[in-house]
């Protein structure tokens, strides 16, 4: 569970997001939208512990994470970056191994049960085929299943996922998108994505978070829907009907 | 495929230590190998040969071996923490800092007490303090790539200068460092070179883990519970008392750095730094030895040979990486 208690977040003169008082649920899909530099990357990045430069709190499972330690961090919250890491020669596996870094020791070195968790891991993305593949030939969404698989080994409750879905196709989208459903049921997870996909968002999604300057609503997707903040926000009709159409 | 990283292991072992011997079983007087091996364990030669065997061939070769090591090293810690396939053990400025040392003592004459390896050191360390410092403000890694070879360039103006306005004698012998030489350390100096390098190789062993959460940048390594400030800093350590120290005394010893953790990454097809680090060590320690025999048989400057072996592998790195 992440419970932001009056949070404001921006950079330089420009304020993004004010008071915010929010809680996004355990054992929920949550998807994040919002107009682009809106602050859904940034605010992500400030779940993350990545920036510090709010005010106010992030509470996770109700621990303040500005007084968590950095090991304690990592047990507690996984991420994945819209960065499209490729480590040449470096096996799935390995990379998903990497994960355990909280776990291991000083030389990150694995247990039985750290090799059981990889590669249960590498099964839950459907990439236990590939474990022993590089990811320099592999595709993007392939590339992106596996480090999911590594953000899934570090055995974390709240997992954030910053627009998991752009370099994919239509297909892998959808794909992916119940992947991350089936994960926040199945293992009890806080998993908080952000995303332009309006459609993916009112169709997998649990609850969406919405990023209306500078406030930030987080309702259950079919509350959402009715709340009539998207249409406001997302002022295209062709975009919008064409969305709700396929719901 | 555990087998065969042993088996790699095994075999580069035995190839380093190969050519740690047969280094010293080189040189300009022709020794025979029964000789040799005596002066080595203590036997029964003339103190002449003796003299030659320890004091010459085998201090230089554990400086070839160690220079090699320390900067193949070096230059693996700083293209993971960079994450750029090019950075050396020289991006931060090392080798700048350096020369810019003894640039001031033999082309100026100032604080010329320090001779060149203090003068050397001294230069080398500043740098570092100056990136320590620096690196604690600054959050990209990319920005300090960048300042350092801003600060190298600039550093590397200065010394242009100072080369312009100096006379003919202390240019030769400043040009004559820069070329590289492994000879020139005495069995004093190898008391202050082996402890270094060590020190520097235990911070690399300590890393690997930070190493490989890099891997994946720093963002990702900071989710997993990096330390990177400490971790930041334990490398620049590491690669100062590495790059530092064989700079000092060898005078800066081009492409190896660059060049071996590509060759250690190519031959082990792995990136993890457990493999890599002690890889990196024995391919390094042993393309330096092999560069000493043959410095040796063509009496040429060290710098000379490694930039010729090691720009093939720039350009093979280069164009595989497209």
């Amino acid at each position: 569970m992440i419970e932001l208690r009056d949070f404001s977040i921006g950079y330089g003169q420009r304020q993004l997001l004010e008071d915010v008082r929010v809680t996004i649920p355990s054992r929920n899909l949550t998807a994040l939208i919002g107009r682009n530099g809106t602050g859904k990357s940034t605010l992500l990045r400030a779940v993350a512990g990545l920036n510090r430069n709010y005010s106010g709190h992030i509470d996770i499972d109700g621990k303040d994470i500005r007084s968590v330690a950095p090991d304690e961090m990592a047990r507690m919250m996984a991420l994945v970056t819209t960065e499209r890491v490729r480590v040449a020669a470096l096996k799935c596996e390995d990379v998903v191994a990497i994960g355990r870094a909280p776990y291991t020791n000083w030389m990150g070195r694995l247990q039985e049960q750290d090799r059981e968790i990889v590669a249960e891991s590498l099964k839950a993305v459907g990439m236990e085929a590939y474990a022993r593949r590089t990811m320099d030939r592999m595709s993007d969404g392939e590339c992106q299943r596996v480090m999911i698989a590594r953000a899934l080994a570090q055995d974390t409750p709240v997992m954030l996922l910053d627009e998991p879905t752009s370099f994919l196709d239509l297909p892998n989208r959808y794909e992916l998108c119940t992947l991350l459903s089936k994960l926040a049921h199945e293992q009890g997870k806080c998993i908080l994505f952000s995303t332009h996909e309006l459609d993916i968002a009112l169709t997998l999604s649990d609850s969406i978070a919405l990023i209306d300057p500078p406030r930030l609503h987080c309702l259950p997707t079919e509350e959402m829907r009715h709340s009539g903040h998207i249409e406001r926000l997302f002022n295209n009709p062709s975009l919008w009907s064409a969305s709700l159409c396929r719901t | 495929m555990k087998s065969r990283t042993g088996i790699l292991f095994a075999v580069l072992g035995l190839l380093t230590l190969f050519l740690f011997l047969l280094d010293i079983s080189a040189g300009a007087v022709d020794i025979p190998l029964a000789d040799v091996w005596k002066s080595l364990t203590g036997g029964d030669v003339s103190d002449t040969v003796a003299a030659i065997v320890i004091d010459i061939r085998l201090v230089k070769s554990i400086v070839a071996l160690l220079a090699g090591a320390a900067l193949s090293v070096s230059g693996l810690q700083m293209q993971t923490l960079f994450r750029n396939p090019l950075a050396g053990p020289y991006v931060l400025g090392i080798s700048s800092g350096a020369s810019l040392g003894v640039a001031l003592v033999v082309l100026a004459g100032v604080g010329s007490g320090f001779g060149i390896v203090g003068a050397a050191w001294v230069g080398a360390a500043v740098v570092l303090i100056v990136i320590a410092a620096v690196g604690q403000r600054i959050k990209d890694i990319m920005v300090i790539l960048i300042l350092g070879m801003m600060f190298s360039s600039g550093v590397g103006a200065v010394v242009q200068i100072l080369q312009y306005l100096s006379n003919e004698d202390s240019l030769k012998t400043f040009v004559i460092w820069t070329m590289g030489s492994l000879g020139d350390v005495t069995r004093q100096q190898l008391l202050i070179l082996v402890p270094s390098v060590v020190v520097g190789l235990l911070l690399a062993v300590l890393t690997v883990k930070p190493l490989n959460m890099l891997l994946l940048g720093e963002d990702y390594a900071i989710s997993m519970g990096l330390n990177i400030k400490r971790s930041r800093g334990l490398l620049f350590l590491s690669t100062t008392l590495l790059a530092g120290s064989v700079t000092a005394f060898c005078g800066p010893i081009g492409f190896i750095g660059l060049a071996m953790p590509h060759v250690t990454r190519f031959i082990f097809g792995n990136s993890d730094h457990r493999i890599l680090v002690p890889g990196t060590f024995l391919t390094g320690g042993s393309v330096l030895l092999v560069c000493d025999l043959i410095s040796k048989a063509f009496t040429l400057p060290v710098n000379a040979i490694t930039a010729l072996l090691g720009i093939p592998i720039v350009v093979w790195v280069v164009l595989r990486n497209k």
